[in-house]
């Protein structure tokens, strides 16, 4: 059986139709999940992409959290589900309360998109263990509020509980503290990244097929999980 | 080339200002206007000893514009001359009301009428060849090209310079934002969007303030919607100190069943209106913001500049995109520049039907807009629908879901009984404050031949040839001069402008700047894809007109060309001073006459476009600068053919060929502009056949595999093009000049002529003799002029120079970060911080130097941008 992997889209998603052909690339079937139902149709793993849902005038991610397709979402997630935030997806999830911390401008208050080299520092999520551990991945970035932060006893915890999921390589693009590009959860089925992995699929279209591994992960897992 | 709905409140202007009578004099050409006693009688009636804006009781109807025929109104303030005013009279049979002034006087404007440019565009659908592709043309919101036995794509380029120059961000993104419309408009989805950009010298500090504004607004906008924004230019010109030039071109594409049309066909069909509330923003953006040249006041005009909300764009465009799909709308015009007024009476215009709308039920930010306010608003974001009255629940449905404001605010009319086309009739609370004949607004607008002039210095300018500068002919000189030209702000990196932009959305996006043209994957199935370039260059027209447009349009379709595509169609973006001036009106006519020529000899049609007049501060007009954008087609993206040196497949190099051929070609270039401070002579020689058999050749070498890289040269002519090819992947290359050029300067003149019809392509090894037998075959000239070389990384002119990519790139890099803040190459720097790095090589270079003119940057330091506010 093929996993089946729901893309939410919130009004303001920008790349839901980019993170579904991932899903379909990686082998599993995308289902398209609409912000202001509240059924989850069964699906096996949950992708918030990027963009700028409802403008993101407020705080990023502000809104959406209380969209009812993301009270299932929370729930669920609470149960195992495993939960990918991309982007604007990761500023959903740390609005959620599913991640510690928050997404703030860049420091350089600019948008900046480049091409990014990440060093995968934690490969027992659901969305990494395609990965090998310190494996560097070239991912485009793309944000004007990717800055993370989160209090020093915070971040200690995400470095000692091995919750940092990647680090920027080869320069910080948006002053995230101690280079975090990417985190997860205390069980390991929710990560939140900045970056976009979701771009780097095709070899026509992306700089490297490195995303692939974030979609392929989630088939793995699925594959492992109990049933 | 009627009128252009969009962009809210760009150009044109109309003869508001006082120099405008003197041009009135001479100005109005034969073809004009007929009756010409200016304001009858109009002291004459004792009732009207008060201004229009003094009404206490309500507003002004057309009961009391009949019964007050003589009453003072203000239209040389709305822009309206005497003439025109009174031709108003003479239309309506009465004085118009104050809402029918406001909408006489957008409508009437340049922006909106073309009535300076008209009688000129014409040859571009007289002059175009015949194209079975071309579904929708000149004249429809955006020329829509046919492109498979299913799909369609639409493009279109557009100016929002005045905006621009008053309110950065707003006037940048709201330009984004109104030829998204355009093209959505269409029936398209739109899929991604260029900029070309030009500013005052780099280190002028108004290109502090207005820059960064600019490229955050064309992001802003562009990013929320989540559109690609795949190429452009960033031009920096003294010329355009005070009047920068913001042109925005947007791409889509749609089902050919899914076209759609403007006509508001079908009495009693009901009138939506779909967006955004409708709000004081942007109100006389057409005729007041445009309505004069350039002057101190202009910051003053804030008001008039529009203020985008690209999420509502957003929303408007999938909603409209699922009202396509479900077949429920019989027609749609977007709203922009001359608002609700010009998508009235364009919609109505082109069905010949009338219009009964009840301007109460517009909905409002704010309640106390009074009606000729909300005809003449330009809030953005607005599209108006003609419904069948049973899909309407359907459409405001649709609507919800998407969370956009719908609302019935009027319906279609039939013609007159007597064959004539209906009237529009617009009450406001139960009265009748508009009632014309939508044509006479949207279709008859006044027409004028201006008088036209060879400017007076064009010959001197001519005479004074760049070839007569003085050249580097040593291989140090020569050294020096590459670095300090990458290093130019014309010619450097635009990393700092294009990373502001995200060119992954959508997931499609095959090229990207800085490749010569940018590639969308419109079909991913069949791998189908569109190229587009585009391109311009001022200097050039400035010297002539003619061949400065052949010429442009000659460098887009090159540009789209070398990719392997085959260039289908054009666009425009025509950007001059004011057409009151006789040699600015020249200008124009020459520069139309050159791309319609040269469109007529390259066998593509110009689809659409835009005319951007009134582009001067005072007495100054900038550069002519025609901007052309060319469409190419793929049949398999697969198939492109990047810029870069890839690394090569043997040790002992790949095969560069110089394609076309190298004259002593010097005069408006940029070496002669940034190392003499030059502008002289006349442009390089175009030969569009010989650009088609380029572009011929490159395609045939593409799709049967010879060649692994192409690209472009234009400015800063083959020194420029070796250094981007090379930094694109870090592959070095050996280059050995002919033996024709090795004597005395002449290493320099084949390194840096800026002669057309020329490209450079990578051959693999045992690939060479099938690539010159087909440009033997084609007759196109081809020299062998070095190998690309991975082990070294290093540019090698033999016997001149030796430069490590390292170097190159430093120079190349660090121009913009310098001037505006941050660093291209250390992400983890902070714009706050003035940023030093990068200097030491561009300012080595530039003291070193010949001749050198005054406009070498001098405080460069003091005019770091750090406006990041």
């Amino acid at each position: 059986m093929t996993a089946r992997v729901g893309v939410v889209t919130f009004p303001g998603s920008l790349d839901d139709g980019d993170a579904a052909r991932a899903v379909r690339l990686a082998g599993g079937d995308a289902v398209r999940l609409w912000h202001n139902d509240s059924d989850l149709q069964g699906v096996d793993a949950v992708v918030l992409p990027g963009g700028f849902s409802y403008g993101d005038y407020l705080r990023c991610g502000a809104i959406a959290r209380f969209a009812p397709m993301m009270e299932s979402i929370v729930a669920a997630a609470r149960d195992g589900l495993p939960v990918l935030g991309i982007c604007n997806g990761f500023q959903i999830l740390c609005e959620a309360h599913l991640l510690p911390g928050a997404l703030t401008r860049n420091q350089h208050l600019h948008f900046r998109n480049r091409d990014q080299l990440l060093r995968v520092e934690s490969i027992d999520t659901a969305f990494t263990n395609s990965f090998s551990a310190g494996q560097e991945v070239l991912i485009p970035v793309k944000n004007g509020e990717g800055c993370y932060v989160a209090d020093e006893r915070t971040l200690d915890e995400l470095e000692a509980t091995g919750r940092v999921v990647a680090r920027y390589l080869g320069g910080n693009p948006n002053g995230s503290q101690r280079d975090i590009a990417a985190i997860t959860n205390e069980a390991g089925n929710v990560v939140g990244i900045m970056p976009h992995p979701e771009h780097a699929v095709e070899a026509l279209t992306g700089p490297s097929l490195d995303g692939l591994g974030f979609f392929t992960s989630i088939l793995k897992h699925l594959a492992g999980a109990p049933a | 080339m009627t009128t252009q709905p969009d962009t809210a409140s760009s150009e044109s202007t109309d003869m508001t200002n006082p120099e405008a009578g003197e041009a009135a004099n001479g100005g109005l050409g034969p073809a004009s206007v007929d009756g010409m006693s200016a304001v009858a009688d109009s002291a004459a009636d004792p009732r009207d000893d008060f201004a229009v804006d003094d009404y206490a009781t309500g507003p002004d109807t057309v009961e009391r514009a009949s019964a007050t025929p003589g009453e003072l109104q203000p239209y040389p303030e709305l822009g309206l001359r005497d003439d025109e005013y009174e031709r108003i009279r003479q239309l309506l049979g009465r004085r118009p009301t104050q809402s029918e002034l406001a909408m006489y006087s957008i409508m009437w404007s340049e922006h909106c009428s073309y009535k300076s440019s008209k009688v000129h565009l014409r040859q571009f659908g007289e002059k175009a060849p015949a194209s079975d592709r071309l579904l929708a043309g000149i004249g429809e919101n955006a020329g829509v090209i046919q492109v498979s036995d299913t799909l369609a794509v639409t493009f279109k380029i557009e100016s929002h310079n005045h905006p621009s120059f008053v309110e950065p961000y707003q006037g940048a993104a709201t330009g984004v934002g109104g030829i998204v419309r355009d093209i959505l408009a269409m029936g398209a989805r739109p899929v991604a969007v260029m900029d070309a950009l030009r500013f005052g010298a780099a280190d002028h500090e108004d290109t502090a303030r207005v820059l960064p504004g600019v490229v955050a607004g064309v992001g802003g906008y562009g990013n929320s919607l989540g559109l690609p924004n795949i190429g452009g230019e960033l031009v920096f010109d003294p010329c355009c100190q005070g009047n920068p030039l913001v042109n925005a071109l947007c791409v889509g594409v749609l089902p050919v069943d899914r076209l759609q049309n403007k006509a508001a066909a079908g009495a009693g069909n009901v009138v939506v209106l779909m967006g955004a509330k409708t709000g004081r923003d942007g109100i006389g953006g057409v005729s007041v913001l445009a309505s004069a040249t350039f002057d101190d006041a202009s910051e003053q005009r804030r008001p008039a500049v529009q203020v985008g909300d690209p999420f509502t764009e957003k929303l408007l465009i999938e909603a409209c995109l699922e009202l396509y799909d479900a077949g429920l709308v019989v027609g749609i015009q977007d709203l922009g520049g001359a608002g609700l007024t010009c998508a009235l009476t364009e919609t109505a215009a082109a069905a010949g039907t009338g219009m009964r709308v009840w301007l109460e039920r517009v909905p409002l930010r704010e309640p106390s807009m009074e009606p000729h306010e909300i005809l003449a608003s330009e809030s953005q974001e607005r599209m108006l629908l003609i419904v069948a009255p049973d899909k309407l629940d359907a459409v405001l449905k649709t609507a919800d879901k998407w969370g956009v404001i719908a609302t019935a605010i009027g319906e279609v009319t039939a013609a007159q009984a007597d064959g004539e086309p209906g009237r529009l009739l617009i009450t406001w609370r139960d009265q009748t404050v508009v009632d014309v004949p939508p044509a006479s607004l949207a279709d008859d607008g006044p027409v004028y031949a201006r008088p036209m002039r060879e400017p007076a210095d064009l010959i001197l300018l001519q005479a004074d040839r760049a070839e007569t500068l003085p050249r580097p002919s040593t291989p140090e000189a020569l050294r020096e001069t590459v670095l300090r030209m990458i290093a130019s702000p014309n010619l450097c990196d635009k990393t700092w402008v294009t990373e502001q932009y995200d060119r992954y959305v959508l997931g499609n996006t095959v090229l990207a700047q800085p490749e010569d043209a940018g590639i969308i994957r419109i079909d991913e199935e069949s791998g189908l894809g569109v190229a587009l370039s585009v391109d311009g260059n001022g200097r050039y027209a400035r010297l002539d007109p003619y061949n400065g447009a052949k010429l442009a349009l000659a460098e887009s379709y090159r540009n789209v060309a070398v990719t392997g595509a085959q260039p289908v169609a054009v666009t425009n973006c025509l950007n001059f001073g004011s057409p009151e001036d006789p040699a600015v009106m020249w200008q124009f006519a020459e520069a139309v006459r050159g791309l319609a020529d040269g469109c007529a000899e390259l066998g593509i049609p110009v689809s659409g476009g835009n005319v951007s007049f009134y582009n001067q501060t005072g007495a100054a007009a900038i550069h002519p600068t025609p901007v052309v954008g060319v469409l190419g087609l793929l049949d398999d993206v697969a198939q492109r053919v990047p810029m870069g040196f890839a690394p090569p497949a043997t040790p002992d190099g790949d095969l560069i060929f110089l394609l076309g051929e190298t004259r002593l070609e010097l005069s408006g270039s940029e070496w002669a502009s940034v190392t003499h401070d030059h502008l002289g002579g006349v442009p390089p020689r175009v030969d569009l056949v010989r650009e088609q058999v380029l572009a011929r050749v490159i395609a045939d070498a593409a799709g049967a595999g010879h060649v692994t890289a192409a690209h472009d040269l234009s400015d800063g002519g083959l020194a420029q093009t070796l250094v981007e090819s090379c930094l694109r992947r870090g592959v070095g290359a050996q280059i050995t000049v002919p033996e024709e050029f090795t004597n005395g300067s002449m290493p320099f003149v084949y390194l840096f002529s800026e002669s057309a019809g020329r490209a450079i392509v990578v051959v693999p090894r045992a690939h060479e003799d099938a690539f010159a037998a087909l440009c033997g075959q084609y007759e196109l000239p081809a020299t062998l002029i070095g190998v690309t070389d991975a082990t070294n990384a290093t540019l090698e002119v033999v016997d001149q120079f030796t430069l490590g990519l390292d170097e190159l790139r430093t120079a190349f890099t660090s121009t913009l970060p310098r001037l505006f803040g941050g660093t291209a190459t250390d992400p983890a720097a902070d714009a706050h911080a003035p940023a030093q790095a990068g200097v030491p090589a561009a300012a080595a270079v530039s003291s070193q130097a010949e001749p050198a003119g005054a406009a070498e940057p001098s405080d460069g330091a003091d005019s770091v941008a750090n406006d990041n506010g």
